[in-house]
């Protein structure tokens, strides 16, 4: 029953019952009247999560800017950025990724104890916390909140994550503070899959969600007071296709050091602009304060401007770009061409070649101008604990590209201009495109790049630039390509977050998606290693199979690794506690500490 | 000038000079610094400053002088006459009178091949338009009836389409990779078949008008058939409309290019074009930090003034009546 739990200290005039249901909301209402006391009570020892740093200022408003609507406040469809990042800073998980250490530590969960086989977590909730709405949690709320992820209707994108070779976790209420999660199989970091999972609030969620309409709740113009999370702020405001407002979120459950209520700020303002260069535009101009992720180019014009900007490189993040041949088997459809194709994308020396051949420190400074790094590998540098600093990377080399497309019986013809065109063994010239994503300028240059780096091996290649919805298309499902340029972006530090990348059988498998059996002893001695690891209990264990799955892929270059642009960020001088990490969100991580510095308090708009 | 662009630019004009982005245009000099004059203009070497990505210096020490009729990248003259010699260059290093761009390519070399590119395929778009349209307009003026009906009510189907959704649905037909001639085709076939409905619709009221003169009337009388009433006198009336409409209609297609580039029908990169050089203006940081990419826009005005000139002087020129007094 929804309403037992209604907390008696946010006052009768919240109580705002609708008209159809006031009736029987009454007629609850006066049976559970002794028990709603109880809860009131613990409100007097709050369990508050004390944040270390510098102590700031209240009230003022930041405004940051958002490349497009977000499509949804529900955490349980949303999946696209845009709606990650507001539903940040709304709700709250149990336990936190630090962004900065990227390591686990407590949130909601006061704290976790795992059992000596692995199997069983135990997590204690901190005691009198509050949604933003003034009604308190439970453990109830958990058990609601997993019942949903996992129910398979919902269609939540997290449920993946709990499942472990299809089977579900389970979760048991122990007493209103404590719970215990049961995995199938042991898992080593299984508090990591906490991360993200956001605490919904029962009392509001129920009655939608056993009528089925989970759905369509949390659209963007939900009334603030239907709508509530274990988040920094609150929603208060949304002004179709211009901004998003949430306010401070009065039960917020952390402290800063001297154990003042946080977040500092009065309000968030999220304001839809479309294109990167409008939003160096509207920073430029004063109408937000700041952004969350820069190009390169664009961080070097802000730099040069030297306002009052706070400008961080936070370092290479997470983002991993990368080529790759189409090595799918050629379906009815594909055309006469795909078979030659296919079998020098198929030759490993020609996909060895191409990678020797590619400039990726060319790449770097042309295209990151210089704020970003070559990459050899899947787990990027700026992945702390995960890369493998063992990963050979040789420099550039023509040479040896040639004498491996040599031993893979290819060899060159001179045309009458002087140049010279690559051929198999059947005379029949290399030619092939590299699609890529036209959205992404970044991309197309990497891909110009590498054109000129194979027409010096006698390679003709053609870059097309595809829209992305297309570009997926025929990744995925029509299959219709020669090579393509993408790159991924690691939502965490784990590397069990590209899992479906690793697995012949995973969707985004891309050079050869979803296979019902590895289609070669390499691609099915990565799955073996990745599974091996997923149930390793240390640390050191899972970090060597990872390891030695990377050099497998070097090995045999399905993936051609290119480079990883570092996360630029920028923030008025007047925004304090800025701290940008390289996990998403790279900015908002700590909303709740962000603040504005004296003057700009008082000059706030 | 662009018909001798291998000639006359120094370098291949996909030729990427990584260790060189955005190197602005390199000063002529005819005093160098110690105050000694030089009868060779010469220019300095530009060295990237320590650290820095686009930040160039001139390096006094390494004067790299002017030679002309220099030895250089292949190319043929006119599309089939192989050469090497370029009408100017250096020795040692790599000279860029108007700067370099993004992949350190010369923006010389590619504005004059990509004048080559657009200005080629601007005229003959242009012509396959005018043809088109004279045809339809003269055969819908002249004939009119039926034929009017239907010829006019396409080309009015053909002005209320939305061409840039037309053409993403096209992209769609077409092979994935299109090579840079096939690219140069297509557009000469796009922008000639979307074009043609506008002149058409001006020479029709031209023939209109010029059919019920009483020359042509006369000539009609003395039993002169349709297609030499057409040749003779009804056609020659509506050249200055066409002559209008070409000045018009190639700075249009140009643009209209740059739109196709974008769609992905246009000339696929590396391969120059007007339209691909003035594209990359279209990001913020170019345009306020690089000032030299805007040079080839700069040149294109005088060039397309000029362009308007000829076709207004050709109007006077080819007037075969004065209509009026």
């Amino acid at each position: 029953m929804t309403l037992e739990r209604r907390v008696a200290t946010t006052g009768a005039n919240c109580f705002l019952p609708r008209l159809s249901q006031g009736l029987l909301w009454a007629l609850v209402w006066s049976f559970a009247a002794p028990i709603v006391a109880f809860p009131q009570q613990n409100n007097s020892k709050e369990e508050f999560l004390v944040l270390p740093g510098e102590t700031g200022r209240f009230g003022g408003r930041v405004v940051v800017a958002l490349r497009a609507e977000p499509k949804t406040l529900n955490p349980l469809i949303a999946a696209d950025v845009n709606s990650r990042e507001v539903i940040g800073a709304i709700q709250a998980d149990l336990v936190h990724i630090n962004r900065t250490t990227q390591s686990t530590e407590s949130a909601v969960a006061k704290s976790w104890k795992i059992s000596p086989d692995g199997l069983q977590y135990t997590l204690v909730l901190r005691r009198g916390l509050t949604f933003s709405d003034g009604y308190a949690l439970d453990a109830d709320d958990v058990l609601f909140t997993f019942r949903v992820y996992l129910d398979e209707k919902v269609h939540a994108p997290q449920r993946d994550l709990l499942l472990f070779e299809g089977k579900p976790i389970s979760v048991r209420k122990i007493d209103p503070q404590t719970l215990v999660f049961r995995l199938p199989k042991p898992y080593g970091v299984a508090e990591r899959i906490f991360d993200g999972l956001a605490i919904l609030p029962r009392h509001l969620l129920e009655k939608p969600y056993e009528e089925g309409k989970m759905g369509q709740l949390g659209t963007l113009a939900t009334p603030p007071n239907q709508w509530a999370g274990l988040g920094p702020f609150r929603l208060k405001e949304y002004v179709a296709g211009q901004r998003l407002v949430l306010e401070r979120n009065p039960y917020y459950w952390k402290t800063d050091a001297k154990g003042n209520r946080l977040p500092y700020l009065n309000e968030l303002v999220f304001l839809f602009v479309p294109s990167a260069d409008a939003q160096v535009l509207r920073f430029q101009s004063g109408e937000t304060d700041l952004i969350s992720r820069l190009g390169a180019e664009n961080y070097s014009v802000l730099s040069r401007e030297q306002k009052d900007y706070t400008m961080v490189d936070a370092g290479p993040g997470l983002e991993y770009n990368f080529l790759f041949f189409n090595l799918n088997e050629p379906g009815e459809k594909t055309s006469a061409e795909t078979p030659q194709k296919l079998r020098w994308f198929r030759e490993v020396k020609f996909r060895q070649a191409v990678s020797a051949a590619i400039d990726r420190e060319a790449m770097v400074r042309l295209v990151y101008q210089g704020r970003g790094s070559a990459l050899w590998g899947l787990v990027t540098p700026g992945n702390r604990l995960w890369r493998d600093d063992q990963l050979p990377h040789p420099p550039r080399s023509l040479d040896k590209a040639r004498g491996l497309l040599k031993e893979a019986n290819f060899s060159w013809n001179t045309a009458s201009n002087g140049g010279s065109t690559l051929v198999d063994s059947s005379g029949k010239p290399v030619e092939f495109s590299i699609i890529t994503n036209s959205s992404n300028t970044d991309r197309s240059k990497m891909a110009a790049l590498i054109q000129d780096d194979l027409k010096q091996l006698g390679m003709r290649v053609q870059v097309v630039p595809l829209e992305f919805r297309s570009l997926l298309d025929r990744v995925m499902q029509t299959k219709e390509y020669d090579a393509c340029l993408l790159g991924i972006v690691s939502p965490d530090a784990d590397p069990n977050v590209d899992i479906n990348v690793w697995l012949s059988s995973g969707g985004t498998h891309l050079w050869n998606p979803s296979q019902a059996h590895p289609a070669t002893q390499w691609e099915a001695e990565i799955d073996r290693l990745i599974n091996e690891q997923m149930y390793a209990r240390t640390f050191e264990q899972r970090k060597r199979l990872y390891d030695r799955a990377q050099e497998i892929l070097w090995d045999y270059q399905p993936m051609i690794f290119l480079a990883s642009p570092d996360i630029l960020t920028d923030a008025r001088k007047a925004v304090g506690n800025f701290r940008p990490a390289v996990l998403e969100p790279y900015v908002l991580w700590n909303v709740e500490q962000l603040y504005l510095r004296n003057d700009a308090v008082n000059a706030s708009r | 000038m662009v018909v001798f662009a291998g000639f006359l630019g120094p370098y291949d004009p996909t030729e990427q000079d990584r260790k060189s982005p955005y190197l602005p245009p390199m000063r002529l000099h005819l005093v160098d610094a110690q105050g000694h004059f030089h009868a060779r203009p010469f220019v300095y070497s530009l060295t990237r400053r320590e650290g820095a990505f686009d930040q160039y210096e001139e390096d006094t020490a390494r004067p790299l002088p002017l030679k002309f009729f220099v030895k250089g990248a292949r190319y043929r003259l006119l599309g089939f006459v192989p050469l090497r010699w370029h009408s100017f260059g250096t020795e040692s290093d790599r000279i860029y009178l108007l700067g370099s761009d993004s992949y350190g390519r010369d923006q010389l070399s590619r504005f004059l091949y990509g004048g080559q590119v657009s200005l080629f395929a601007g005229l003959l778009g242009a012509g396959i338009t005018l043809l088109l349209g004279l045809c339809v307009g003269a055969l819908a003026g002249f004939y009119g009836g039926w034929r009017d009906d239907l010829l006019m009510r396409l080309a009015e189907l053909f002005l209320a389409l939305p061409w840039l959704y037309l053409l993403f649905a096209l992209r769609a037909f077409l092979p994935l990779a299109v090579s840079p001639l096939q690219a140069f085709f297509l557009i000469i076939a796009v922008l000639g078949t979307v074009g043609w409905a506008r002149p058409a619709r001006l020479v029709r009221g031209v023939v209109l008008s010029a059919k019920e003169r009483d020359f042509v009337r006369a000539a009609r009388g003395f039993g002169a058939t349709g297609g030499y009433l057409l040749r003779r006198h009804i056609l020659p009336g509506a050249s200055s409309v066409l002559l209008t409409q070409a000045a018009i209609l190639v700075p249009q297609f140009v643009l209209a290019e740059m739109t196709l580039s974008f769609v992905g029908l246009g000339v696929p990169e590396p391969v120059p074009s007007w339209g691909n050089l003035l594209s990359s203006l279209q990001q913020y940081s170019v345009l306020v930090s690089y000032w030299w990419m805007y040079l080839p826009a700069f040149i294109m005005v005088p060039f397309f003034l000029g362009y308007l000139g000829l076709g207004s002087r050709l109007q006077q020129y080819g007037e075969p009546y004065k209509i009026g007094k």
